[in-house]
């Protein structure tokens, strides 16, 4: 006689509340689609706080695997859900905010938003390569429409493009875990980590097929050489899709690394680190020397962005909680970061038509301070210095890579450092010595300002005081399936 | 009682933040009276550190040691020694008067003082902290400060040479940073608990190899901000465009963190490796004595003037302390000191004659004795300062750093000698040009020193006599830690390893 499966809803329960919100928003923008767009924006709202809750409830459970073998439920999945529900927070703000200026009607962008989060809340509890490939396509299918959103003709190309290059990550990811498969006869990562350790199954093709999903991956994070895809979508993107999804995507995929190259790859004789730690330093060298050349800001992020994910790979040359935890804390930073400087980048961007050039910066000190000075706060950040948290993060991810014996990376990371610096304030030099030219078309509107306040003021308590949440991370980098 | 005397100078200086940055509205005579209470408060309590400074203690004292981020092991350690003493006088004396002499700033007045603030804040952290990290995190946080002063309110060319300051200065941290993770992991090997602490991390035992490579990182962080010949070129760019207050800052203080690191961690983390590459750096240090006072000679700008002569100056710091003497340590502690005041000097006495002309040409000058005898008479106290003239400041520290370095080295002593010789030449010369001769008709109506001016100057005079004419009672709180340390330094011997630095326990409060 064969057991039924047992079903455990709920261990995917903030998965459930996201596609659920999702669902509701779906059904009512498709009867309303013009109207008004602030019950929209509050069920989104209530819909992640209450995935929140759920995700905190699933905190104190003992570690497992549920769903047969399906979904984990642990510690590292609850950080990140908690993670993605504050970006997500923001990022329907600031879309709020962009669609309500312009007197846009897209409900829809709310369905998007919530399907996109809700594969990403899958993605980080995956642990089975199924469930990896099947959350990665929710969240890049949600992501490629939330690109063309505004139906104009930048968004519509880069939505294009974004597409075309993802479905050829999309194949990659398959490919390996088809290929997976066949050495593993199984899905789960655990049952592929046996296969590579050379317990069960054929090991050369389990080898060839994780790394395909690596891969397929890599595309997601935007690590070099593949990242072609980053600043057209980044540039093209209406700024608060730009804005949440190079936050959130980030988390949730590198969430998912983390469960592929420590668990997968653990009992493999060969060391992965050498390959990990040349990714990490093509995409930091990479990414920082194209920034320089850029002269549009949501492009320079973009370039940015690629170098930041090399920053956080190397964390993954220590294969430990500590390395987990730095990469944790660099993903936390780098999301309020980033999402506060894209917020404040929409404001400065001047409506729906989006002029982020260079010019559209210069002496902005001296007609906006404020939104100047949050800009400068989340720019030092990114550029990693003190008291910023992207300081402590950069200590804490090269500090992890040091400790793993890497120190030729750690120098590489460390210099590629002041390349990066030299672009960021760059940003920060044409806001506050130079002087205004044209006209100012800045959002004047005072509570964007109040609510980028906020990861302004978790980006430089995080500096002051990261222990606030190390210890809650260190918790989270235990993987104990 | 304990008063936590260092935590309170460290943040002395931060009470004027919150009223500068909420109070928008403030008006700009009120803000500069905030920036310029808030740094008198700090120098009052730096007073009250100097005054619990216990003399003849070489090892650290009033520390004060609390965990902040327990999992990483980073901790508010802080303490002083006969070193960072001096050298927080030096930060906290310099920068009441750095404001007073900037109040004819007239634009974003509020930020100008945050932004000095602040860094006055983190300069004394940096030569207050035994924790590692701490002082990294203080090393790179006065960065972002001064590139914001010498950009917004510097002169024409500032963006090109903030931005230039704050690469180079960041190339060289980044190496440093390298080292600081490479002991913080090792530290974990050897003792178990991997940390930050200064104290801990001597007790290390580095391989010959490892250590000659992490007295490499250290070094070439520091010796950027020195900054030692050939990493200099930043330096005259930065000094030049630097609004007046920023060239002091950056003369006075902010370039001494550069020596200051290396006498407080490549000597006392590294001293088989200080030994082996101290001829190679007492070499680069008198190439950079004389080719600074050379190229001193041929500028035509007088900011650039100074600027160079920092190099040169400099240069016979980091010659000071690699000779290893516990004179020339002395010395070049000193010499951190007085090149503060008489290199400050220089430019806040120039900086008022610029406000005046509005010309750094020395060739648009000439004859400005006989227009503001005051304003010459100010300058030619600096400038003999400068040169070491005996009585004034400087001369008592280059005479130990020379007297130190010949019992070790001969040649290079009187190759050094040569380039202080030079410095009387470049200096004298560029006075003649300036202030002496006729003198010209467009300079007829300038005013001569106001009576703020005469305060902003004095106190710096008075504070060269005071360490020209009685430098006793500096050099006998200096003496024991450099002692101290060069003791140890001079029994190391090439290619061994040495044994760990035996301090004397300080007196001050202590959490476990």
């Amino acid at each position: 006689m064969i057991d039924p499966p047992r079903v455990e809803l709920w261990a995917i329960l903030p998965v459930l509340i996201l596609f659920g919100g999702a669902l509701v928003a779906l059904v009512g923008s498709a009867f309303a689609r013009r109207a008004d767009q602030a019950p929209f924006a509050l069920l989104t709202l209530a819909t992640l706080a209450a995935t929140a809750a759920s995700a905190l409830w699933l905190w104190n459970r003992e570690p497992t695997t549920a769903l047969e073998g399906m979904i984990s439920v642990d510690r590292l999945a609850v950080v990140a859900t908690l993670t993605l529900c504050g970006v997500g927070a923001f990022g329907a703000y600031l879309g709020y905010h962009y669609f309500e200026r312009d007197e846009l009607r897209r409900n829809e962008f709310y369905a998007l938003l919530l399907f996109a989060l809700g594969g990403m809340a899958l993605l980080v509890a995956a642990a089975d390569l199924i469930v990896v490939f099947l959350a990665i396509e929710v969240l890049s299918l949600s992501l490629y429409v939330l690109t063309a959103l505004t139906f104009r003709r930048g968004p519509t190309e880069a939505s294009l493009k974004y597409f075309l290059l993802g479905a050829f990550a999309s194949a990659f990811l398959l490919y390996g875990v088809a290929i997976s498969y066949g050495g593993a006869a199984t899905t789960s990562i655990q049952g592929l980590a046996r296969a590579l350790a050379g317990t069960t199954g054929n090991q050369a093709l389990a080898i060839a097929g994780a790394l395909l999903v690596v891969v397929g991956l890599g595309f997601k994070v935007s690590l070099v050489p593949f990242h072609m895809w980053t600043p057209d979508a980044y540039q093209g993107a209406p700024t608060p899709v730009t804005a949440f999804m190079s936050a959130a995507t980030k988390v949730a995929v590198f969430v998912a690394l983390v469960r592929v190259l420590h668990v997968a790859f653990v009992g493999l004789q060969w060391d992965l680190g050498p390959a990990v730690a040349a990714l990490s330093a093509a995409s930091m060298v990479v990414g920082s020397v194209l920034a320089i050349a850029q002269s549009d800001v949501k492009r320079l992020l973009a370039y940015s962005s690629v170098a930041q994910a090399g920053y956080i790979l190397s964390a993954f040359v220590a294969p430990d909680r500590d390395g987990i935890a730095a990469a944790l804390f660099y993903l936390v930073s780098y999301a309020a970061a980033v999402i506060g400087a894209f917020g404040v980048v929409m404001l400065i961007s001047g409506g729906i038509r989006e002029q982020t050039g260079f010019d559209r910066f210069r002496g902005l000190g001296r007609r906006r301070p404020g939104l100047a000075a949050l800009l400068t706060i989340f720019l030092l950040s990114l550029a990693g210095i003190p008291p910023t948290a992207g300081f402590v993060a950069k200590v804490f991810v090269l500090g992890a890579a040091t400790s793993a014996g890497y120190w030729p990376l750690v120098l590489v990371g460390a210099l590629a450092g002041v390349v990066g610096a030299f672009y960021y304030l760059r940003i920060v030099a044409l806001m506050a010595m130079r002087e205004p030219e044209g006209d100012d078309v800045a959002d004047p509107s005072p509570l964007p300002r109040l609510v980028l306040a906020v990861p302004a003021a978790t980006v430089v308590v995080l500096g002051i005081v990261p222990g606030v949440i190390v210890p809650v991370l260190r918790e989270a980098g235990v993987l104990t399936w | 009682m304990d008063v936590p005397w260092l935590t309170l100078v460290v943040v002395a200086p931060l009470a004027g933040l919150p009223v500068l940055l909420l109070w928008r509205s403030i008006s700009d005579e009120a803000a500069r009276w905030v920036g310029l209470a808030a740094a008198l408060v700090a120098f009052a309590v730096s007073i009250g550190m100097l005054a619990n400074f216990e003399t003849g203690e070489a090892g650290f004292q009033m520390v004060s040691k609390h965990p902040w981020v327990e999992s990483v092991g980073l901790t508010w350690f802080l303490g002083v020694d006969g070193f960072s003493v001096w050298l927080v006088m030096v930060t906290t004396f310099m920068f009441p008067i750095a404001i007073a002499a900037s109040w004819k700033i007239d634009h974003q007045v509020r930020r100008y003082m945050a932004a000095a603030l602040f860094l006055e804040t983190v300069i004394v952290g940096a030569f207050l902290s035994l924790d590692l990290l701490l002082f990294f995190l203080f090393f790179e946080a006065l960065l972002f400060p001064m590139y914001y002063i010498i950009g917004v309110w510097g002169s024409k060319r500032r963006v090109y040479a903030a931005t230039k300051f704050l690469l180079y200065t960041m190339f060289g941290s980044a190496f440093l940073l390298v080292g600081i993770l490479w002991l913080y992991i090792e530290s974990g090997n050897q003792l178990g608990k991997a940390t930050f602490d200064l104290t801990a991390l001597e007790q290390l035992q580095l391989s010959t190899e490892a250590g000659r490579w992490l007295f490499l990182a250290f070094f070439v962080g520091f010796a950027v901000k020195v900054p030692v010949w050939p990493l200099h070129t930043w330096l005259p760019d930065a000094h030049t465009e630097a609004p007046t207050k920023g060239s002091v800052v950056l003369a006075a203080i902010l370039l001494k963190t550069g020596p200051y690191g290396m006498l407080r961690f490549n000597l006392d983390l590294f001293p088989e490796a200080s030994r082996y590459f101290a001829d190679a750096i007492m070499v680069l240090a008198v190439v950079g004595i004389v080719y600074g006072a050379i190229v001193a000679m041929m500028q035509s700008d007088i900011k650039r003037l100074i600027a160079y002569s920092s190099v040169s100056h400099m240069g016979l710091i980091v010659l000071g302390i690699f000779a290893f003497s516990a004179e020339s340590m002395d010395g070049a502690v000193l010499q951190m000191v007085n090149h503060g005041l008489s290199t400050g000097m220089l430019f806040l006495v120039f900086g008022m004659l610029y406000e005046r002309t509005h010309t750094r040409e020395i060739a648009d000058l000439g004859g400005i004795v006989q227009i503001t005898p005051w304003l010459a008479g100010a300058y030619v106290v600096a400038m003999l300062s400068s040169i070491g003239l005996p009585g004034l400041n400087n001369f008592v520290g280059e005479f130990l750093v020379l007297l130190g370095t010949f019992s070790v080295d001969r040649v290079l002593a009187s190759i050094a000698i040569l380039g202080v010789i030079l410095s009387a030449v470049y200096m004298l010369w560029s006075y003649q040009r300036t202030f002496q001769g006729p003198a010209k008709e467009r300079w007829r109506s300038l005013p001569d020193l106001s009576w703020r001016e005469g305060a902003i100057v004095a106190p710096i005079v008075v504070a060269m006599l005071w360490i020209g004419l009685q430098p006793g009672p500096m050099l006998e709180r200096l003496r024991p830690t450099s002692e101290l340390v060069s003791e140890r330094i001079r029994t190391a011997q090439v290619g061994e390893a040495v044994e760990p630095l035996a301090r004397t326990s300080g007196t001050g409060e202590e959490e476990p």
